[in-house]
């Protein structure tokens, strides 16, 4: 965890003018935690769900926050990145979904394990990952996660499985990693992530068997953004009860634009897996803005009008300001800090991700193999010495 | 660069040793994307961006098929997806969004003039789309499956290459699923990275019992894919998405057939053979007008057009004119299909052959994120 915080507090640490703000009103006078109703969830094969009240440090709150508006920011700069062409290729884009990843984070330890598809920025920036090497990766930099060899759909971190292109492949990977986490009986569990499109694959009913067969601690969560690419999930799912769909999984529907309910859940999934019980399954219903990637302006199979709703009515990051501002947990002016300080470092990590230099071309090669010495590669003439280290 | 080198070890040398060199040298200040010459290493300090770069050599306007009109890859598919639809009340269209015209605009417009019950999206599940396929096309209709990428094709690996292509043998004739063609985009696009690269058509040229096709341009494409839709076996269709906007010819509007299993000599010459499909026909005719200006040599350019069953004739011919092969194609060359051609023409024309078949192509993961690198290598497939 403690890596996690240090990740979401490291703005506010650095953050002087804020605390000078702050200090003109005294922090005594803020509420300083609160206790939310937040919205049940429905259960499959569940006796009891996760409380329908959360409760919400004043701490917890801006940290939140401020991981949110980081994933939120850092989402519209690459857009903007691309739309100049500096970032190229497929890219993904995570705005809307935010309460997913802050919440299940929230919840679960550092030490635990996560792995997910090709809509990844979020999720490397909660493992740990600086805004700067997110986006050095999105523009093909050295100092981009993956040395700038990845790209968009492909970045990592310590327990931090990718990152994975291909629709509902990292769902048995995940099980796999629970095994691992059963077998060495360390109590930790892995969260694999997929979505309402990559429901609908076969390795994911093979998976949700073989979890509940050796009761793994692995936590099934599809987020249903409500598309998979341009497919609404009623043409696409016979059943669109994601949650309910392991059969014999237990499962819960949450609210996946509450962060606290995303918490709440996660822990609940969190205390099951760890308690010896088997696999569980939570279907986080959420919604992304963006067009699927960056070729669809993603508003030819859904309006306008509907993406509006979504964010003037439940929009993750407006939530909770609203909640922090209205239990009087936090200020207007502090909450305007944090954006001004986010903006900065996501602008910040911009500049480092277009000046970098890129990846050198002896560098191409590299890690196809495990191997010591350096093995030769084929190129496509034969003067071309290529080779391949590891 | 290596036509040079293959040449350099024939006696029927044209130009000189010095003359080739040369040649080589100003292959690199003539406009070509030659990036690793001997001399220039790899250790180049300064990075420029290279825009990945072929010429698209359109066909002649066919004249024995009825009218033309412009039309570009995709419309080309378009056009013989509507006919097909149009002539046979047995065909169905599937695949993931192929309903709303499919990602690269392949199917637009199918679905509101044949209705939603002949061109309809399946689920995001390629081992079920394969394997459904199959079911359609034993029962005695036309089926006709979207793969929305090569690269997302090895989920129905298992139903092509156990189910599809043996279905026939297995069952000594009485089950077939020959009205099956399975169509995808396929190889290098630029920025493509990983996933949305990948040129897989060796994986199936693997499997006997099936078809595999590539189109290098819209005529040929429309005339392929209704035979590919015709024939009695399972075909896989490729379609290289490079192309789909860039390469535009003029195409005709009727159905017409453009025979499987026969190779197309695109340009006729005297000394050396150079075999690609796809794309890489393009990068070849252009690397044999380089070698006709720099080096006064004559290259035939043969596009294979179908991987399984090739056409070894056309090209055992060529090669015993001219006594050279070169073949180039973007997937990896350790087990590409370069490597089937080249045994089996040193197996017919020993004798014939006075330097060693070269295969351009390489094995490095093309696929890499980073555009730069990319178009490094690719650049260098024109060499
Ligand atoms: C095996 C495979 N098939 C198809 C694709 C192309 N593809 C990429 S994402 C996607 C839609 C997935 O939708 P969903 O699972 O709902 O995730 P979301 O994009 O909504 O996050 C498709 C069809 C792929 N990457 N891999
Ligand atoms: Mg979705």
């Amino acid at each position: 965890m403690l890596p996690f915080i240090s990740v979401a507090l490291r703005g506010a640490a650095k953050n002087k003018v804020s605390v000078a703000v702050l200090s003109s009103r005294s922090y005594a006078s803020f509420t300083p935690q609160a206790t939310f109703d937040i919205k049940p969830c429905e259960v499959h094969r569940l006796d009891q769900g996760p409380p329908t009240q959360a409760v919400l440090t004043r701490e917890e709150g801006l940290k939140y926050y401020r991981t949110m508006q980081i994933m939120r920011r850092m989402e519209l700069k690459a857009d903007q990145l691309y739309k100049q062409k500096i970032i190229r290729g497929f890219c993904h884009l995570y705005d809307g979904q935010e309460a997913c990843a802050m919440g299940i984070e929230a919840a679960i330890n550092l030490t635990d394990h996560l792995i997910t598809a090709y809509r990844a920025h979020g999720y490397t920036y909660t493992r740990g990952v600086s805004v700067k090497e997110i986006l050095a990766e999105l523009t093909g930099r050295r100092g981009g996660v993956a040395k700038g060899k990845g790209g968009s759909m492909h970045m990592y971190a310590k327990n931090f499985y990718g990152g994975n292109g291909i629709v509902g492949a990292q769902v048995p990977l995940g099980a796999g990693v629970a095994l691992a986490c059963k077998y060495q009986g360390n109590n930790q569990v892995c969260v694999a992530l997929y979505g309402d499109g990559a429901a609908n694959q076969g390795q994911i009913f093979e998976t949700y068997n073989m979890a509940a067969l050796w009761k793994l601690p692995c936590i099934f969560i599809c987020e249903n953004n409500k598309y998979g690419m341009g497919t609404a999930v009623e043409r696409a799912a016979a059943s669109t009860d994601y949650y309910k769909r392991g059969e014999f999984i237990p499962g819960l529907r949450v609210d996946g634009m509450d962060v606290l309910c995303v918490r709440e859940a996660t822990k609940f999934a969190a205390d099951h897996c760890r308690s010896g019980k088997g696999p569980i399954l939570m279907e986080l219903q959420t919604y992304r803005y963006h067009g699927h990637s960056m070729s669809d302006p993603g508003i030819s199979y859904r309006t306008r009008e509907e993406i509006q709703e979504v964010r003037s009515k439940s929009d993750p990051i407006t939530m909770l300001k609203d909640r922090l501002i209205n239990n009087n947990m936090a200020s207007v002016e502090e909450i305007k800090e944090i954006d001004v300080d986010v903006r900065k470092e996501v602008e910040e990590a911009a500049q480092f991700a277009t000046s970098d230099p890129e990846p050198p071309l002896e560098e191409l090669c590299n890690h196809i193999y495990y191997n010591e010495p350096p093995i030769p590669v084929r190129g496509t003439n034969p003067w071309a010495k290529l080779r391949s280290s590891s | 660069m290596a036509a040079a080198r293959l040449l350099l070890r024939s006696a029927a040398l044209k130009a000189s040793l010095s003359d080739v060199s040369a040649g080589v040298q100003s292959s690199t200040a003539g406009g070509s994307l030659l990036r690793l010459s001997p001399s220039c290493s790899l250790r180049l300090k300064t990075q420029k961006r290279h825009a990945t770069h072929f010429t698209f050599y359109p066909d002649p306007v066919p004249t024995n098929y009825g009218p033309t009109t412009k039309m570009n890859l995709f419309q080309s598919i378009t056009s013989a997806l509507d006919n097909t639809l149009a002539s046979d009340p047995t065909a169905v269209i599937f695949g993931e969004d192929v309903a709303f015209g499919g990602v690269f605009r392949c199917t637009v417009g199918l679905r509101d003039k044949y209705g939603k019950d002949r061109v309809f999206n399946t689920p995001l599940c390629e081992q079920g789309i394969v394997g459904f396929g199959i079911g359609v096309a034993v029962a005695g209709a036309t089926a006709i499956a979207e793969i929305q990428f090569a690269d997302y094709i090895f989920p129905a690996f298992d139903q092509i290459v156990n189910e599809a292509a043996k279905y026939r043998y297995r069952s000594g004739n009485h089950f077939d699923c020959g009205k099956m063609t399975i169509r995808a985009p396929w190889g290098c696009v630029g920025h493509g990275s990983l996933y949305h690269s990948q040129s897989p058509e060796a994986f199936f040229a693997h499997s006997a019992g099936l078809k595999v096709v590539v189109p290098r341009g819209p005529v040929q494409a429309k005339g392929l894919l209704l035979s590919c839709i015709a024939d009695e076996n399972p075909c896989i269709f490729f379609e290289p998405k490079i192309l789909y906007r860039a390469a535009v010819e003029q195409v005709p509007t009727d159905a017409y057939h453009i025979p499987l299993s026969q190779a197309d000599i695109v340009q006729e010459g005297s000394d050396l053979t150079m075999v690609a499909w796809g794309t890489q026909v393009h990068v070849l005719r252009e690397v044999a007008n380089m070698a006709q200006d720099k080096l006064g040599l004559s290259c035939e350019v043969i596009d294979l057009q179908t991987i399984l069953p090739w056409d070894k004739e056309t090209v055992c011919k060529s090669v015993v004119k001219t006594g050279r092969l070169l073949i180039s194609h973007e997937a990896p060359v350790t087990g590409g299909f370069a490597a089937e051609i080249t045994t089996a023409v040193q197996e017919e024309c020993f004798l014939n052959l006075e330097a060693p078949i070269t295969r351009v192509s390489n094995d490095q993961l093309l696929e890499s994120g980073n555009d730069e690198l990319i178009t490094d290598v690719v650049a260098t497939l024109v060499d």
